[in-house]
């Protein structure tokens, strides 16, 4: 058993600073066990969010040594000597000390525009295999919110959180965009009002994914191709000019299917 | 039917935690900029280099071998035996002016380049949890970065360039004087058309319009196998970039080297 020091962002809206402590570390443990000796032995008032310490809530995203990390898979033995730092995340406004408010991310839930399969009677829809394992990886998203606080669109650019989704919900478009009972078309809202083309693609939503989503390959890429075959291939346009196919606009995509 | 309003609000400001510092990173993360600004500097150097000289890229004999840069050769300008059937009469400068904006735009267009220099070579982020040198940011939205959308077009322009490319590779065996003959020349511009296939199969954008386009791989069977098929490219996209595009050089330093009898093509069989 040997000890570690560790330094802790403590403060509120109001301000705040690092607080340093040392306190032992046992053989296995992960930067959460270490944070709750801490609360146990020498600041019972330190606030971190956490639940069900086995990396499937996605509650103790926080910053160690500067990357966003789960605080409960972060093994302690693999951060190197010396004084660890775990800090909030960056991108939302605190709460206090570990805790922040993430309610941006709610907004931006509440705005995507649900499943809107064809009607069909009770037990009619049928999905096959291969489209549902299309999905499935999408669905591995555990909302730790690490992609929204690491993509540097609104990391360091406050102002385009009015418009701009963010890697999670990108995720979430690309589902229900490649879902195949689906009818909306939501490409045009996607481009004007969620913010696709300020993604400028570097990785970095799926460098800190803890499920490992290839959310830029799978998500975000195929989503801007769809929004270049809508906007920006004329080849594309001039198809749908023969075919008589229209797009949806951004408006009408929004618009909730009825109950 | 009414349209979704969010009835939690984006509350923009407010005070965040943490130090106001650029990183609180520990770790080695300029490395990665510092790699790809080198070796995509040392790139263009070279290729403008090789673009401008005008000599020493065609081997004639016992093989033909023509450097990549200057292949399809459509200047009447170029060395005999270099040429396909169509030149432009009219133009005095070097041959590969004339085609390398189209590799050049398919590399530039490129999503995993994009993502290479606008973290190397503008700062935007530098590195993951890292600042962005700028203070605003408009990401693609507009011009010039919104032209980055006509990726495919390039795209298809490439698969041009890599057809004529493997005609280079496939003729490179035949002898000058008849029958085939197996150099190391001919072996290096095989393994040059094929890591520029393997590249450009792997595009985002191919894989795209190959399959990923679709809502339902079950109604489109054949599409759905085009796209697993390139999915494991796609995934290699990086190496595939980094790999062709430094054998594309090197296979231009081989092919002048030769044309400059500095080296021999050393016969196999």
């Amino acid at each position: 058993m040997a000890d570690v020091t560790m330094r802790i962002w403590r403060g509120d809206s109001s301000g705040g600073d690092f607080e340093s402590f040392t306190v032992a570390q046992n053989e296995g443990e992960v930067v959460l066990d270490v944070i709750h000796r801490i609360q146990a032995t020498e600041a019972p008032d330190l606030a971190c969010r956490w639940n069900c310490k086995a990396g499937k809530c996605g509650s103790c995203s926080a910053e160690i040594n500067g990357k966003p990390r789960l605080m409960c898979m972060t093994r302690m033995d693999q951060l190197p000597e010396g004084p660890i730092t775990v800090t909030p995340m960056k991108a939302f406004p605190i709460i206090r000390d570990l805790v922040t408010d993430v309610s941006f991310n709610f907004a931006m839930a509440e705005r995507v525009p649900a499943l809107l399969p064809p009607p069909m009677p009770e037990g009619g829809y049928r999905m096959f295999q291969e489209d549902v394992e299309r999905g499935q990886e999408f669905r591995k998203c555990i909302e730790c919110f690490m992609c929204q606080d690491v993509c540097h669109v609104i990391r360091d650019h406050e102002d385009n959180k009015q418009h701009y989704a963010g890697p999670r919900f990108f995720i979430r478009y690309a589902e229900l965009e490649m879902h195949p009972l689906d009818q909306n078309d939501r490409r045009e809202l996607i481009r004007e009002e969620m913010g696709l083309g300020y993604c400028n693609i570097t990785k970095c939503c799926t460098e800190v994914c803890p499920e490992h989503i290839h959310i830029t390959d799978n998500a975000i890429i195929p989503l801007k191709e769809r929004v270049v075959d809508a906007n920006y291939d004329p080849v594309a346009w001039l198809g749908r000019k023969i075919l008589r196919r229209t797009k949806r606009s951004s408006a009408d995509a929004a618009v909730q299917p009825a109950p | 039917m009414t349209a979704v309003e969010s009835s939690t609000r984006v509350v923009l400001g407010g005070t965040r935690g943490g130090p106001d510092v650029p990183t609180l990173r520990q770790d080695r993360w300029w490395l990665q900029p510092v790699v790809t600004v080198s070796v995509l500097t040392a790139f263009v150097i070279y290729s403008t280099w090789a673009a401008f000289q005008n000599k020493y890229y065609f081997v004639g004999s016992p093989v033909h071998l023509v450097s990549p840069f200057y292949s399809p050769c459509l200047a009447s300008t170029c060395v005999p035996g270099s040429k396909i059937g169509f030149a432009f009469s009219g133009w005095n400068l070097s041959p590969a002016l004339l085609i390398l904006i189209f590799p050049l735009g398919f590399r530039l267009t490129c999503y995993y380049y994009r993502r290479s220099y606008y973290r190397a070579f503008w700062w935007s982020p530098p590195s993951c949890a890292v600042a962005d040198a700028h203070a605003t940011y408009s990401g693609e939205t507009r011009f010039p970065l919104v032209m980055q959308n006509l990726h495919r077009y390039f795209f298809f322009a490439g698969l041009i360039f890599n057809s004529l490319l493997t005609y280079d590779a496939i003729d490179a065996f035949r002898q000058n004087g008849g029958g085939v003959a197996v150099t190391v020349g001919t072996l290096v511009l095989c393994v040059n058309a094929v890591l520029l296939w393997a590249y450009s199969l792997g595009c985002h954008a191919c894989r795209h319009l190959c399959g990923g386009n679709v809502r339902s791989f079950k109604a489109h069977p054949l599409r759905y196998r085009f796209w697993k098929f390139l999915t494991p490219l796609n995934a290699k996209h990086m190496n595939l970039a980094w790999a062709s595009l430094i054998f594309v050089a090197l296979t231009d330093v081989y092919v002048r080297l030769v044309a400059s009898g500095a080296l021999t093509d050393y016969k196999l069989f």
